[in-house]
This record gives C-alpha cells, structure tokens and sequence, in this order.
C-alpha cells in the first residue's frame, strides 16, 4: 500500500534540518525497499497555480490559501498499513521541526 | 413468531451475548467492517431459520461465525466483484479450519483487536468514542445520538467516515506490539473515561447523570481489565466504580446537584466501593499510575464517613503525585480545594488565585466556582458573588445553573 508523506514546515524552518540528514533518511528507507520517491521543494513563493475553467486556463501566482506551513517536500512510501506508515513519517526529520502528513495513495479506477 | 418461542429466545440471548464477539472475529476474517456487519445479520437472521429445523448448534458463536463468513464471501462472489476486493477478503477464501475460530485465545484477541481499531489515534477523538460505542458495546447509533445530544445522521456520518478511513488509509485490525502498547493503551483508557465522564458529568443538558453511558463505561472497562490486565486499564475501572458508588446520592429527587460534604452517605454503593478500594490495592501495587492515583483519591472520599473526617492530607500527596506525572492546571485546581480543607481556605485562595492569574482555567467553570466557595468561607461577600456569577455564565449544564443561582441567592442571605 502506497502512502504520501506530505512534509509541511513553516518559512522560517525550511532550512532548519540539514539536507545531509535528510538525504541520510531517504537513503535509508531506500535501502529497506520502502522509498519509492522523495524530493524537497523551493518555498511556496516559486509556486504557480493552474486551473482551467470554463475551457480556459488561468494561471495564478503561490497557492490558493495562504497558511502558515508549507508543503516543502514529500515521500511516497511503500508499507503495510498505516501504523508502519506513521512509524516511516516519524522517522522523516522534519518531522520535529513541522509536520508530516501522512496520505493513503487512491488507485484510480479505470 | 411469538414472544413465547423458545428458539427465538434463543437466538436473542446468543446474540446479547455474542454478537460483538462474532463481529469482531468475522472483521478479522473479512477484512472490512462493513461486510462483517453485514454478515452478522446474515448469520443470525440463518439461525432464525435453521435453529427451530436443526436445533442449536453446541457452539453457537462458532456456528454464527462461520455463517456470516460464508454468507459474505457468497454475496461477494454473487456480485462477481470479487477479484476487486483487498488481500481481507482474499484470506477468508482461503479454508480456515473452524478451530481458529473457536479457539477462546483468537476470539478474545479479536474483541481487543476491535478495541484498539476503534480507538486508533488516527480517527478523530469523537469518532473513537462513537465508533466505540457502536462497534464494541452495540449501542445502536441513534442511542449513542441521543447520549450525546448530536443529531443522529451527524453521528451516522462520523461513524461512516471513520470506517472509511480505517479501510481506506488502512487502519490494521491488531493489537499493538509491546513497546507501541502504553501510548495506544492511553487513548483506549482516555475514550472509556471520556464515555464515563459524560454520563457522570453530562457537558450539558437538563441532567446531571446519564446512567446509560456511565454504566457502558464500566462494562467497557471490566471487559478491557478481562482482556488486557494492565495497571493501568485496572486503576481506571477502580475509578469509574468509586465515582459512581455515590450516584444515588449527588442529586436530589428533582435533579439538584448535592456537594460532597452534604452527600447522604448512607446512599454510597458499599459493594462498589469495596469491589474499587480492592482493584486501587492491586493498581497501585504494580505502580502509580495517574488513574490508579485518582482512584486512591476517590477511594479516600469514599471510606471517610464525612469530610471533615476525611483524610486531607494523605488527599493532598496524592494530588502531589499525580501532578508529578500529570502536570495539568485542572489538577493544581482540585490540590488547592483540597490544601483548603487541610489547610483553611485562605491557604486555598490564594493557590486558586494564583492558577486564575497565571490565566490557566480562566473559562473553566469549577475554577470560578471553588474560587467563589473559598471566598465565601473567609467573608468576602462580594468577590464570591462576583466568581459565582462567572462560573454561571460558564456552564451549560441546567442542574448547575440552578446550583449556582442559589448559591447566589444564598449569599445575599447571609449580607
């Protein structure tokens, strides 16, 4: 069973952990076979927002709904249940400095 | 069929007292909740129907057990959606031999399995205690509603999506591992207290007691001290018995709140108390926990034979204890009343001062209302009045509103 690992932090603590460590994590979870992405984002001022409405698309700039954490990077883990998926986001180092959410993967349905 | 028919009678017994049983074992065997309820009806609407025929089976919730799982995995093959269903479903293709299901450890494993899912910290407070409720106790969801005071489809919607949520982010049905159990027992312990407290202490509403929810609460707590001894889980049941051994006697005929000191102690539940002073003993002497060291407050109260005979100085220390282990403003508020009763009140105002002006407990009705009793006790008309009518904007409860308005009417008395 496949989860999302959302890693929200605020402005100010995007930095906070190294990214030695976090590297050192990934790797880690890697190895046990249980990572199968996971990549940091630029702050949430780099971001674009598309939409298309009414056939038209509009781009805005940053996101819909200013909050005061971020989505500053994501995991998407492989485990068992949800217990062993909040074990994994535990481990996630930003996970002392922000928070981790954590989201089951939705098969699509063809 | 009449009320007269044996097999009936039967069946409804069976189901009294096995019906959550075989749920949470056909949830093992199933892997869903909904297809175990599902099949629960099946199962026992086949007993309606082949009991009075074949008489009933020598192990009846065995016999339910392997119904339901029958019926479900025939309704799911019907459906020809089967090769769609998750690995649950999968394993209860596969022959099991009845004896996993008869085995008395497995069953029982399955309730505290049931226990745990349903008090998963990753559902919301209020639909573990739904959930809970519904799952575990079979209350009816309408029931739990009304307990509640919430409209029933909002509580039908928060079982719902619980269930959802269980299924979909994969919620496993087990009983936590060894070094995972303390934190999972905690938030157990903390959604039967929750129950408890709201049948005791309604939050609101016409009542002081709600019977039907304390009642529940300790059998839910009897059923987990069955289960699963753990301090802990025995400490809290000691409790809940020794808060409700002075049920009958902590409101009058018309509903009014009765204070402690004023309580008819001849209506104290003997037998509750001996049976919590005796679970307090064996709590305590695996260590203090903090429900172990509410209950050997409670258990102080309730051995004393008026409460100036009351020992509050041992009260006191285990307050100290507790504060240790739990350092929450609610418990500095009940240390202080009781250093006044040690101490005078003076010497409890002033702690109770100090908690308000730290700002702690500030909306917190008791607070304003112990302030208030102090004050009365050491002359001081005007500061009393002036915290009782705080803690009466503050409640939301009708028999401590009235409590309070006289309380009130009692100091202009006195003037």
């Amino acid at each position: 069973m496949k989860y999302l690992c959302l890693v929200y932090l605020e402005a100010s603590k995007l930095h906070a952990v190294a990214d030695r460590e976090c590297m050192a994590c990934g790797d880690g979870l890697r190895q046990s076979g249980m990572l199968l992405a996971a990549e940091p984002l630029h702050p949430v001022e780099t971001a674009t927002t598309v939409r298309i409405r009414n056939g038209a698309m509009t781009v805005t700039d940053g996101p819909f709904a200013e909050t005061k954490e971020q989505l500053a990077g994501f995991y998407l883990i492989d485990a068992r249940d949800l217990n062993d998926a909040i074990q994994i986001a535990a481990k996630i180092p930003p996970a002392r400095e922000g928070s981790i959410e954590v989201r089951p993967v939705r098969e699509l349905q063809p | 069929m009449t009320a007269v028919d044996p097999i009936h009678e039967t069946v409804n017994a069976v189901y009294v007292a096995e019906s959550r049983r075989v749920l949470a074992t056909l949830i093992r065997l199933l892997g869903d909740f909904d297809t175990a309820e599902e099949a629960l009806h099946d199962a026992f609407r086949a007993a309606l129907e082949q009991w009075p025929r074949e008489g009933v089976p020598k192990n009846p919730r065995s016999w339910l057990v392997s119904a339901g799982r029958f019926k479900a995995i025939d309704g799911l093959r019907r459906q020809s959606r089967f090769d769609q269903l998750d690995e649950g479903a999968a394993a209860a293709e596969i022959a099991v031999a009845p004896e996993a299901w008869n085995d008395e450890e497995t069953v029982e494993d399955d309730r505290l399995r049931l226990i745990f899912t349903c008090c998963h910290p990753a559902l919301a407070a209020d639909a573990q205690v739904a959930l809970t409720l519904r799952e575990v106790c079979g209350l009816r969801t309408e029931e739990i509603a009304q307990a509640f005071l919430t409209p029933a489809p909002t509580l039908a919607q928060r079982i719902v999506r619980a269930k959802a949520k269980i299924r979909d982010a994969r919620i496993p049905y087990q009983v936590p591992a060894r070094e995972e159990l303390p934190a999972r027992l905690d938030t157990v312990l903390r959604v039967i207290y929750l129950v408890f407290n709201e049948g005791y202490t309604a939050s609101s509403g016409s009542v002081v007691t709600r019977h039907d929810l304390s009642g529940e609460a300790i059998r839910l707590g009897r059923l987990l001290v069955d289960l699963l001894p753990e301090p802990e889980a025995v400490g809290l049941l000691a409790l809940m018995l020794l808060h409700d051994s002075r049920r009958a006697a902590r409101a009058t005929r018309d509903g009014d709140l009765i204070l402690l000191e004023d309580q008819d102690r001849s209506l104290w539940n003997r037998d509750q108390i001996a049976e919590g002073v005796r679970l307090v003993r064996e709590a305590l002497a695996a260590g203090p926990g903090a429900y172990a060291i509410q209950a050997a407050i409670a258990a102080l109260h309730a051995e004393a034979p008026s409460t100036a005979a009351t020992d509050w100085a041992e009260i006191v220390g285990l307050y100290d204890l507790l504060r240790r282990s739990d350092p929450s403003p609610v418990i500095e508020l009940n240390r202080a009343v009781a250093v006044a009763m040690r101490d005078g009140p003076a010497a409890g105002l002033a702690l109770v001062d100090a908690i308000l002006d730290r700002g702690d407990l500030r909306d917190y009705r008791l607070a304003h209302a112990a302030r208030a009793e102090l004050c009365r006790r050491v002359g001081r008309v005007v500061d009393a009045r002036q915290s009782f009518e705080r803690a009466l904007a503050l409640t939301r409860q009708e028999p401590e509103r009235r409590f309070l308005e006289k309380r009130i009417s009692n100091l202009a008395e006195t003037r």
